[in-house]
Formats: structure tokens, sequence, C-alpha cells
């Protein structure tokens, strides 16, 4: 408990000034997005499914920002919202103060270099026919990124803590850890502003699990990296996020600086969901019988 | 009365041994964690418990239900007791369904199959036990097919599966892992509660510590396809003696960090099957390695009267196999 406290206490002094500065790096404003369902009848169309409702959030520069919620949530449609890989049915997203939502692609390479991402499943995410070397320097090439590629990717792996030898090697030959590490590596690839990373540890054992969270947090201070967490899992979020949003069936229901949200829950449902997280005490089902009551 | 009885169990992957050993009792009405990371031979001795495993892995040893050795059985003796008094729940519920088959219909199966029941009776039954699992309105579930039903429905519909026929053991591995907290939450209340009320033995097989916490009265902690510690969960997770219960516990414990900043890890990975040292297998990893470290600990206790080859492990035995065991206070806190 203290620890979390030192570290949040740590990070305010390098975040401190970024903060203040005012526009958000990531904003988005009252984000709704609409899905419609397959059909079911000929006559008429499929149902319409709000998969977010009104969302409005905004990442200061230099943050950690955790995104938590059950699946169905809406928190993963909202990370592909705010990174443009997907467009909302209304509101705006903005980056650095400049609208992307709704913006072409092609006027969007700003945002592609400035923002990347990490998937939860690096066996599903990296190419499984590439080398390392070219699926770290792969980003370079695609944002035409003019410097020495053999280069850039030894000093990316050796951020990561893989040696430098690795680059001939492919995706199945590495353990879920380094897999987990190469794709961190590709992320960093074209020196972006702001990583969102989307479960990125939940498919790992606990002992790699926290080196990748040690590795995060590291990158985070020395590439001075705004990070927004995408995660089910509560104790993750809390290590890592200096503030969070809750969602729930599409909406943010509670949001503020994490360890008040975990030690002063303002709602039922963000109460409902810290009672449900197993502890080593192991008081889980009498915890959840009296939540559920 | 003991449920199941596993003793000197050894699985080997294409003639490497990939669970050296393993001895271990499980008391009925009891709930016992198998915890340890990927690639420690957890999944491995579930499978050979079942009798699932696959070809070019072989078991031998003994696993005695009921005074019979179910490595002796032919398959046919096998399928008899699967999914009767030996009964499995799988992480993946999707793929431990029959995509084809109304729900209903699966739980009936095993019931007309191992119960000898007519079909009218058995979809009954598999209603009653929709209910059992609380699934809402059973009768229409149970019409439903795996796809109509979300993660947590799904693993429910398994456990009824599963608790079809009584059984006198139920294995679980990584149950919940898919799942969200709260289903997870509920899932594991479910678990506990139809245990319990069944006076089944539960094996939990599972990476996550807490999930051990909220459940088990007992813990194995197996590394390297040994169990290098077992004891009562409270006493165990407290009190650490093998120096790999303690990495795992310090890092799964997200709320304590060193005064960098950094969270407690275990230093270097699982080795590959076959690559584990000799001796201590956990010596290359081990802070605390040195050259005793070359003979392999025996599982003992901590009383010298104790000390030696524990065949069959006592319910709720404290014992590490450790030559350098930590002392009482917590470490990695």
């Amino acid at each position: 408990m203290k620890g979390g406290t030192d570290r949040v206490a740590g990070s305010d002094e390098v975040t401190g000034p970024d903060r203040t500065s005012g526009t958000p790096i990531l904003e988005g404003v009252d984000l709704v997005r609409e899905y419609r369902m397959p059909r079911r009848s000929l006559r008429e169309p499929g149902a319409v499914v709000r998969a977010l409702d009104g969302v409005s959030i905004a990442i200061e520069e230099g943050e950690t920002f955790g995104i938590v919620g059950e699946s169905g949530s809406g928190k993963s449609t909202l990370s592909r919202i705010l990174m443009a890989l997907d467009q909302p049915t209304e509101g705006t997203v903005r980056y650095a103060g400049r609208q992307v939502s709704g913006t072409r692609e092609r006027r969007l390479r700003f945002l592609r270099r400035d923002v990347q991402m990490i998937l939860q499943d690096p066996m599903s995410s990296l190419n499984p026919r590439m080398r390392v070397g070219r699926l770290i320097s792969e980003p370079l090439s695609a944002l035409g990124i003019d410097c020495d590629h053999r280069d850039r990717v030894g000093e990316l792996l050796n951020a990561v803590g893989l040696s430098d030898d690795v680059v001939d090697r492919y995706p199945h030959q590495f353990s879920g850890g380094q897999r987990q590490r190469i794709a961190i590596a590709r992320a960093l690839a074209p020196g972006p502003r702001v990583i969102v990373a989307d479960e990125p540890v939940s498919a790992l054992d606990v002992s790699v699990r926290a080196q990748i969270l040690n590795l995060l947090t590291d990158l985070a201070e020395q590439f001075r990296l705004t990070l927004v967490m995408v995660s089910h899992d509560l104790s993750v979020v809390r290590y890592l996020c200096d503030r969070i949003a809750v969602m729930h069936q599409g909406r943010i229901v509670e949001t503020g600086d994490t360890e008040q949200i975990y030690s002063d829950p303002q709602q039922a449902y963000t109460r409902k969901l810290l009672a449900a997280v197993p502890t080593l005490e192991g008081d889980l089902l009498n915890r959840y019988a009296r939540s559920d009551a | 009365m003991s449920g199941l009885t596993v003793e000197n169990l050894v699985v080997e992957v294409n003639g490497q041994p990939a669970v050296r050993g393993v001895s271990f009792e499980l008391d009925s009405g009891g709930r016992t964690g198998l915890i340890g990371e990927s690639g420690c031979g957890k999944s491995l001795t579930a499978l050979a418990l079942m009798g699932l495993l696959p070809h070019g892995v072989t078991a031998s040893g003994s696993v005695l239900l009921d005074g019979r050795n179910l490595l002796d059985l032919s398959d046919k003796e096998m399928c008899r007791v699967r999914g009767n008094s030996l009964a499995m729940v799988f992480q993946e519920p999707m793929t431990a369904l029959n995509p084809m088959m109304r729900v209903g219909k699966q739980i009936a199966e095993s019931l007309r199959m191992h119960r000898g029941m007519d079909r009218a009776a058995a979809g009954r039954r598999a209603v009653e036990l929709l209910d059992r699992v609380r699934l809402p309105e059973p009768e229409q579930t149970a019409r439903k097919y795996p796809h109509q039903l979300s993660g947590g429905q799904r693993q429910r519909v398994v456990l009824a599966i599963a608790l079809a026929c009584d059984p006198v053991v139920l294995v679980a591995d990584e149950p919940t892992t898919a799942l969200d907290v709260t289903v997870q939450a509920q899932m594991l209340r479910l678990m506990d509660e139809l245990v319990r009320e069944e006076g089944a033995s539960l094996l939990l097989i599972t990476h996550d510590l807490p999930v051990v916490a909220s459940v088990c009265e007992e813990v194995l902690v197996m590394y390297g396809g040994t169990i290098v510690e077992t004891g009562l969960v409270r006493e165990v997770f407290d009190a650490p003696r093998h120096h790999y219960t303690a990495g795992l516990l310090a890092s799964t414990a997200l709320d304590s960090v060193d005064g960098s900043g950094r969270l407690a890890t275990i230093p270097g990975r699982v080795p590959s099957l076959g690559q584990f040292p000799d001796g201590c297998v956990y010596r290359n990893r081990c802070p605390r390695a040195d050259e005793v470290c070359v003979a392999t600990p025996l599982l003992s206790g901590d009383e010298p009267s104790l000390t030696g080859d524990l065949a069959v492990s006592q319910i709720g035995r404290r014992a590490f196999a450790c030559h350098h065991p930590l002392h009482d206070d917590r470490v990695g806190a």
C-alpha cells in the first residue's frame, strides 16, 4: 500500500508541469458509438446497440490513465475510437487539440506516429512469418521515418530488455513475456507520445506480469510517455495508473484519482467491481456475498 | 475418508519427464489448489488424472480412486469413470462444449450414458442442474446452443455437466481465467458451495494465487514437475518456506514495491522441458542457491522426526523441498 502512494507521488513530480499545460493530449467529447446487429427478419433492420453512450474523457500528457470495466462495457470500443481506428457515431476526438474523428486517414499520419498500441496476445498481434528485426522496423518504413533501422532496432531491443542478437528469430521462438517485449519495442519504434495498451499483461504468468509492468513503468518514465491502460484487472490498473475511469454499459460511471476510487468508491457498480477482486487474504467469498446482498 | 490418492505420478513427454514423482491426496469435501507458472506440469498432472493425455505422453505411478488405479484402466473402463465419479471443468468453455448441440442435451448425455436414464428423465434432471448452477430460466436455457450464452453462462453449463453424476472428485483447470472479475467471483462462490454440499473434493489448478486463497484450504505449489511446497493455504501464503512460493507471492502482490518503486519479480524464466537443472529444480533462479542445492531436496516438514520422503502427504501437512528454507517471517512483502 505504502509503495503505491510513493509511486504516485514520484510520478507527480515528473508529470506535474505537463498536467497544468492546459490542452489534454487525448480527448473524447460526448462520444457515442452505435452498432447495428445482424438483421433477424426480412422486413425490419437489425436492432441498434449503443456500445458507447455519451462518454467524455480527457487524458493529460505524461499521465498513466486506466480504463477499467468488464467485457461488453465499451472499454475496447472507446480505446479504438480514441486511436481513430474506429469512428464515433456522434462526438469528437481530439489529439493535442487537433480533431481526429471524421478526418481522412491520409491526414492522420501524425497520429499514426504519435499514438501506438500494445495488444493482449502478442502471439496473434505479431506476424508469425516476420523476423523480429523486420517486425520492429516495419512501423519505421511504413511511416517513412528516416533513420538507420538496424541501429534503431538494436536500441529498442535493449530498451525492452532483449539482446540485439534476436533480430533474425521468429515470434514463435520466444516465450509469452518475451513476445510482449517485442510488441512493446514495435510500439516504441516510431517514437510515440502516447501508448494505448489493451490488456497487455492478461495473458501472462504472474511473475512475468510483474516484469512487464516494471518495464512499462520504466519506459513511460524514460520516454516521457502517456500511457492509456485498458484492463479488466483492477489490481494491475491500481498499480500502474494515476487516474482511472470505470466503465459500465457504455458509460463512464466513475472517474478520478486511482487511490481515491479504490479507497472510497462512490458508485454502487464500482464497489461491486472492487469487491469481486480476489486477494491473497482470501476473504473474497464473504466480501462478495456482502456486496451482493 | 479419502477421495483420490496420487502416488509417485510420473508423466513423460517423448521420454522426458515433465511431471517427476508427484504424490498427494484429495480429501472428500476438501478444496485443494495446485499452483505454479505455465510449463511447470500442472495441466499435465490434471490430464493424467483424467486419463486424457495426448499420444506420445505416458503416465506411470498410481492414481487411486475407490481402490482402483486409474492408470491401469483400459480406455473403455476409463470412459465409465470420467464424467461419472471423476469430472473436469476446463478453462475455455466454448471449446469444451459441443457447438452443434443444445446445452440441455449435453448435460443429459452424461446422465444417459452413466446413469442409464431415459431421455425424458435425463432432460428433466438437466433442467434441475441448470437451476442448481444458478442459470436464470433453466427450461429456456436448456434449449439454447452454446453460442447463445455468455462466457460465464457457458462455464456454468460446463460445471453442470461436471456435477451431473455427483462426482467424487472435481478437477478444475483454470476455470475462471477467461471470465470477468464479477463473473469469476460468482463462479468461485458457486463451485465452493456445490463442492461443500456434494461432499466432492476439488482440485483447482490455476496460476492465480488470490483465487486459490479465496476458495481452497490446502495448496500444492508445483515447479519443474515436482511439488516444492504444500500445506494449508493460510500457512503457506502467510509464511512461505520455499523460495519459489515466496517469489510467486511477491510478484502477485502488486501493492508492495521496493524502494525504487519496482515490483518484485522472479529472475529468469521457466526453463523449457528437459532444461530444468538437476538437484533442486529451482536452483538456477533461486537467490539462495549454493553447492548444497546440487542434491535433490526431499519434500519434508520442519520437525526432524518427520524428515524423509513423504510418500503421501497428509492433509494439511506442511512440507517443502528446500535446503535453505525461509524462516517464518514473511518475505517479499
